[in-house]
């Protein structure tokens, strides 16, 4: 080794503990992207690996009953590859110790061979055996929701009556990889389960035999997905479909291409922070090793060695401790992203979860770190360049201070000296305060990210369901009834307040942007389903016109006073032009709403619902639903309690480790600014420390000094770092807002002060540390030296 | 007797080297006396004036500050003694840039259990012109007399100095020597000054000649010269 690389590796040593807090913060942001790309692939890599292996479908449609005679007129549809005709139905599940009725999605499997498409991965057990109609195989997350295993039985809710059924295998789907139904806010494994039962039985309980509700198909390679929609739905509208719609609309999809789009965004967004804090305390503690080393590098220069030898001697010194930051990044992000992945084995259903880390995600690490790094280093450089050999032999011209305006005019005019030292330091480097002031900043928003996850979900929780939602359970209906139903339900023993609603399937359009959702008539007096606007305040149903949530009102690219062609796609399938009357606020989905009353009119039809809200005396719920499971025509029974319940219990682990992760990082920020910053102005300071202390000041009286002046600094970064903060989770939820939800920015002050408290404690560890070297302060060293 | 030292010796470890910088060091300074401590490089005068200044301990003997020992004394007491009882210039004169002639001196005077104004301390050494200067506006002979102001303002029972005209020019070398010499006559404060000028050991009541961390002789002048009155 040169004896010039030799000194780099002494004073690397020297300051290792520097070198160390610098090399964790790029760790952390190193880290922080390899993490969220390597979830981003591994996901990417799991879906489509599922998706490949079960020959997951491109157009997807459920029709009112059509008959399996249509099929080669299906078959024969240009761009169709493989079609698969089948019975789905909703039905209440009995399953022993569940206390709110499940809701289990049967679906048929092909009378003979397995299906085409969609196929399943068994899991556990066997395929139905011919001819057994009370066969089934249960999706996995249902399966483990309730300890089901192959053996055990469950009944099923069919026309009215149990039907018991035998799990004989354990499966999943690349339909239901995230199992939510359609219209629920929140999947829950417990409540909603997916069935795969022979298709004879199945047909004959529903009046399907020889026909079929539902069509899943495959395209060939390169047809057109709108073509064929279209020959789809001109083929199937007079059988009552609900219009063909391809993979971007099919909710389990839609849901992990959301989620992985999100991991993309936080690999844009979150390692920058880090590589700029990172960048920032590179080229303050170079800038101090610059200073303080004056007389080595002239000496070096006098010796002969050339500027472009000293120049890449110091950005070496860089280099050296931005790949360790890199190298323990990557093995960092690795593991978290590693956990991050496997993490989402509670969430999404794949069979497997493969971690992929390409090659370019650890090469485009590489080139950020050095890119930031390089670019930390380069004013140093420029400086050692610059400095003549003769002039470095001289002490620096001193800094000169000045009264500051503060001290002539205002309040502390009247201060003690040694404020008066503690000021005139600050403000006589005040872009150095400056920046420090913001790099201790920058450590709150990253955990303010972590923990206003919490917040997130509780105020969508809360609004959701305290709000909006306020009735303990929905009972769904196979089909439209009458609305004397109501009154029935009203009368059970046990429900307090019974509100009938009406859902439409329709089809929204204006322009050339339209969207299926349904539009759900609600009562006008109704008080279990209240609408809001943005700020919270109780919006009112017009009596007529349509109102939007506001996400969907801006996908359709519409405001109030616009019309809006609504294709219904039930019964006659009227289209009308409805205007719009109002947009409301909702986090989750994106629903439209009218009067019921106005949209009875304008389905022609009578007093008819759909579903119906209850609210309920929590002694009398469990005999309740029991009781409903039982009550003619009902389909469904969705009880919030225990959909909010399986929401948290699987949410809030998840959001734990990320929330975890983040503050561990934001530590890591707030020890690497405030130590590093405490080092250098020890370093600074030493001289005039020690003359203190020679003076009389006590060990306490003197790191006082020093540390107010920190102490300042954190003072004015706190609120600083709360506002980023807020701002940063403003902007980063309007960039990962996705159309099936909008996380609300909301933070609870509970989280700014966690927050605030950490970057605090993490400063008074730094400090505290910083002040033992302090106490070791050389007092007759420096009596011997000129500053 | 302000201070009465005994057998002091001290040992210092220079990584594996060892290094005696005092052998056995028996002293004793009457109040109000003007001390000069005077020897070649090595021969242990800093090591004797830090620890009769309470910046260091001896490694054996003792040293009686009135009735404490500065021995045996702890950190926090120390730094109490110098607080309250010691004045220190220095070559360098370690004045803090950051603060004013008036707030160095108000630096020490806001700790100090008696002291006497800034501009007071500041007028004794003649800089009342020089309040509200930085240090860095001034010249070597003004910060040291800033410093000897910062010293005395406390009202210290001893000013150590340590080679306060080693980085003067001439002329203003005696400038602070007059200052030293009349803090002592005026104020009656004792005071040992460090040097290796033996021009300045004419100004001194008594002169201690050290060499090998030894006293090696000890003159006593029945006149004190002035400080205009040397010359080197």
């Amino acid at each position: 080794m040169k004896a010039i690389d030799r000194k780099l590796v002494r004073d690397l040593a020297q300051m290792k503990a520097q070198a160390v807090t610098i090399a964790l913060v790029i760790a952390c942001g190193v880290a922080a992207l390899v993490a969220a790309l390597a979830t981003y692939h591994s996901l990417r890599r799991s879906q489509e690996a599922f998706y490949v292996e079960s020959h997951f479908a491109d157009v997807f449609a459920s029709i009112k009953r059509a008959p399996l005679a249509l099929a080669p007129r299906i078959e024969a549809i240009a761009g169709l590859a493989a079609v698969e005709l089948r019975v789905v139905h909703d039905v209440t599940l009995d399953v022993p110790g569940a206390a709110a009725p499940p809701v289990g999605r049967m679906i048929s499997l092909p009378d003979r061979g397995l299906p085409l498409l969609n196929r399943l991965h068994l899991r556990a057990g066997r395929w139905p055996e011919d001819g057994r109609d009370e066969e089934v195989i249960v999706s996995e997350g249902f399966a483990m929701g309730h300890g089901l295993v192959p053996g055990d039985t469950l009944r099923a809710l069919v026309n009215g009556r149990y039907q018991p059924l035998t799990v004989v295998g354990i499966a999943l789907s690349p339909e239901y990889v995230f199992a939510i139904r359609g219209g629920e806010p929140l999947p829950d494994d417990r409540q909603f389960g997916i069935l795969w039962v022979p298709r004879a039985g199945l047909a004959a309980a529903y009046d399907m035999t020889g026909a079929f509700n539902d069509l899943v198909a495959a395209l060939a390679p390169g047809a057109s997905e709108g073509a064929v929609i279209a020959a789809l739905d001109t083929l199937l509208t007079p059988y009552g479909s609900l219009g063909a719609y391809g993979r971007a609309e099919q909710m389990s999809h839609r849901f992990i291409e959301d989620e992985i789009r999100q991991q993309g965004v936080m690999a844009q967004t979150m390692p920058p922070v880090f590589l700029l804090v990172a960048a920032f305390l590179l080229n303050v503690v170079l800038a101090r090793i610059v200073a303080a080393q004056r007389e080595q590098i002239a000496a070096l220069k006098s010796l002969g060695y050339d500027n472009r030898t000293v120049a890449l001697h110091f950005l070496k010194f860089v280099l050296a401790i931005a790949t360790l930051g890199l190298v323990v990044g990557l093995a960092l992000g690795a593991w978290l992203g590693a956990l991050m992945t496997g993490n989402y084995v509670n969430f999404f259903r794949l069979p497997a979860m493969h971690f992929v880390l390409p090659p370019s995600v650890p090469l485009v690490a590489a080139l950020v770190t050095l890119v930031a790094a390089g670019g930390a280093a380069i004013a140093s450089v420029r400086s050692v360049v610059r400095l003549a050999p003769a002039e470095a032999m001289r002490p620096p011209a001193p800094r000169t201070f000045r009264r500051t305006f503060l001290e002539r005019a205002g309040p502390l005019a009247r201060i003690g000296t040694r404020a008066r030292f503690v000021i005139r330091n600050l403000a006589g480097r005040p872009l150095r305060a400056l920046v420090t002031i913001v790099g201790i900043a920058l450590a709150l928003p990253v955990t303010i990210l972590g923990l206003f996850w919490v917040d997130a979900l509780d105020h969508m929780i809360d609004v959701q369901f305290n709000a909006v939602e306020r009735g303990d359970a929905t009972i769904a209906f196979a089909e439209g009834v009458d609305a004397g139903v109501v009154h029935e339900i009203a009368r059970l023993p046990g429900v307090r307040l019974a509100e009938g609603y009406r859902a439409v399937p329709v089809r929204l359009s204006a322009g050339h942007r339209d969207y299926r959702t349904a539009i759900v008539g609600l009562d006008r007096q109704g008080t279990l389903r209240r609408l809001f606007d943005d700020r919270l305040r109780q919006v009112a149903i017009p009596a007529e016109g349509l109102v939007l949530t506001d996400r969907l009102a801006e996908r359709l690219g519409v405001r109030p006073g616009d019309a809006i062609s609504v294709a219904v796609l039930e019964g006659d399938r009227p289209v009308r032009e409805v205007v719009l009357a109002a947009t409301v606020a909702e986090m989750i989905g994106l629903n439209a709403y009218m009067d019921v009353h106005a949209l009875h009119r304008l389905m022609h039809e009578g007093d008819v619902v759909t579903a119906v809200a209850v609210a309920v005396d929590p002694a009398m719920a469990d005999a309740l639903y029991v009781r409903l499971k039982t009550f003619p025509r009902v389909a469904t029974v969705a009880v919030k309690a225990a959909a909010l319940d399986s929401f948290r219990r699987t949410t809030m682990s998840f959001v734990l480790v990320f929330t975890g992760i983040l503050t561990a990082f934001a530590v890591v920020i707030a020890i690497g600014v405030v130590y590093n910053n405490a080092r250098i102005a020890l370093a600074e300071r030493a001289w005039e420390l020690a003359s203190l202390r020679v003076l009389g000041f006590t060990r306490g009286e003197v790191a006082g000094m020093l540390f107010a002046e920190l102490a300042i600094e954190l003072a004015l970064a706190l609120p600083l770092g709360l506002w980023l903060g807020h701002e940063f989770v403003a902007w980063l939820v309007e960039i990962s807002a996705t159309e099936l939800f909008s996380i609300p920015p909301v933070i609870a002050p509970r989280s700014y002060a966690i927050a605030a408290l950490i970057v605090v404690a993490a400063a008074m560890a730094s400090a505290w540390i910083v002040r033992r070297r302090i106490d070791r302060l050389d007092l007759v060293g420096v009596l011997k030296t000129r500053e | 007797m302000v201070v009465v030292a005994r057998g002091l010796a001290k040992t210092y470890r220079m990584g594996e080297v060892e290094v005696r910088a005092l052998a056995g060091v028996d002293l004793e300074i009457r109040e109000g006396e003007f001390i000069v401590l005077l020897g070649p490089s090595g021969s242990g005068k800093s090591t004797l004036l830090n620890i009769l200044g309470g910046l260091d301990t001896p490694t054996s003997g003792t040293a009686l500050w009135r009735d404490h020992d500065l021995a045996t004394a702890g950190e926090a007491e120390l730094t109490r003694y110098r607080r309250e009882h010691v004045g220190f210039v220095f070559q360098f004169y370690n004045l803090i840039p950051s603060l004013t002639v008036r707030e160095n001196v108000a630096l020490v005077t806001e700790i100090a259990p008696s002291p006497m104004r800034p501009e007071e301390a500041l007028d004794l050494v003649g800089l009342t012109p020089r309040l509200d200067h930085f240090p860095a506006q001034l010249s070597g002979g003004e910060q040291q007399r800033v410093a000897i102001a910062r010293a005395i303002a406390k009202r210290p029972d001893v000013l150590l100095c340590d080679e306060p005209t080693g980085a003067l020019d001439y002329a203003t070398g005696k400038v602070v020597l007059d200052v030293i010499a009349r803090i002592n006559r005026e104020l009656g404060t004792t005071a040992v000054v460090i040097t290796h000028n033996a021009a300045i050991a004419g100004m001194a009541d008594r002169v201690l000649r050290l060499a090998d961390g030894r006293i090696a002789g000890v003159d006593v002048n029945a006149h004190r010269l002035t400080a205009a009155e040397i010359a080197w």
